[in-house]
């Protein structure tokens, strides 16, 4: 029974965080300046780390919750040096 | 470490599904918000409840789903929930500082009314006598 319950929560979830993943996608392609790409960029790297959580919990499995944290990461200095280069120009001054 | 989803008992299972619906819900609802609003600086605001409430939900339920599964605590997911907690307002902040500055370099019409005033050097000058 619980196993039921929390497959279905999880395939919901997938399916919600799938369907934000392709909106972030459309506004990164939409534009219409740098900046709102680079915002878009942000938001589908927390989705894309969500989706691994998820896939964690899915697969019962540890190992994606150390990926999901290497994602976040990224994202992290992906955005901060696009926030950077578009202030100045340039990521290292 | 595996877990296998039959082991968590029902009492555990019904919160954690509500959690994971929740944060992915609210996750799908901000990047709603950021295809629909209308100008960078309403769209700003949105992905934050992704950052919020949908990493905050989706790590909850991880945490009860694994805790009640292998019948010990287990919180390592709570680093990520720490983490994105402590970086989106660093993002966030200088990506709205860039378009700023950005849109008062070409006096855009985005601009909000009350940032559109660039302080002119004269200007600091007077203030710093005055303070």
């Amino acid at each position: 029974m619980s196993e039921i319950i929390l497959v279905s929560a999880i395939w919901i979830a997938q399916g919600a965080l799938a369907l934000a993943m392709c909106l972030c996608t459309w506004r990164m392609v939409l534009g219409p300046r740098a900046q709102d790409r680079v915002l878009a960029m942000d938001a589908l790297y927390v989705c894309a780390m969500l989706q691994l959580l998820a896939f964690g919990i899915r697969t019962g499995n540890t190992i994606f919750f150390e990926a999901s944290l290497v994602i976040g990461v990224l994202g992290f200095v992906a955005t901060v040096s696009l926030a950077k280069f578009l202030m100045r120009g340039e990521v290292i001054e | 470490m595996t877990i296998d989803l039959a082991d968590v008992p029902i009492w555990a299972a019904i919160p954690a599904a509500a959690f994971l619906v929740i944060g992915a819900g609210l996750s799908l609802l901000g990047t709603l918000g950021l295809v629909r609003l209308q100008t960078f600086y309403d769209r700003i605001h949105a992905p934050t409840l992704a950052t919020s409430w949908g990493a905050g939900g989706m790590v909850m339920a991880s945490m009860i789903i694994f805790t009640a599964a292998s019948a010990r605590p287990v919180f390592h997911e709570i680093l990520i929930g720490i983490f994105v907690t402590v970086t989106t307002p660093v993002t966030l902040m200088m990506l709205g500082r860039a378009t700023l500055y950005r849109d008062r370099m070409e006096n855009s019409p985005d601009l909000p009314k009350a940032a559109r005033h660039v302080p002119e050097p004269e200007d600091e000058e007077k203030e710093e006598q005055n303070t």
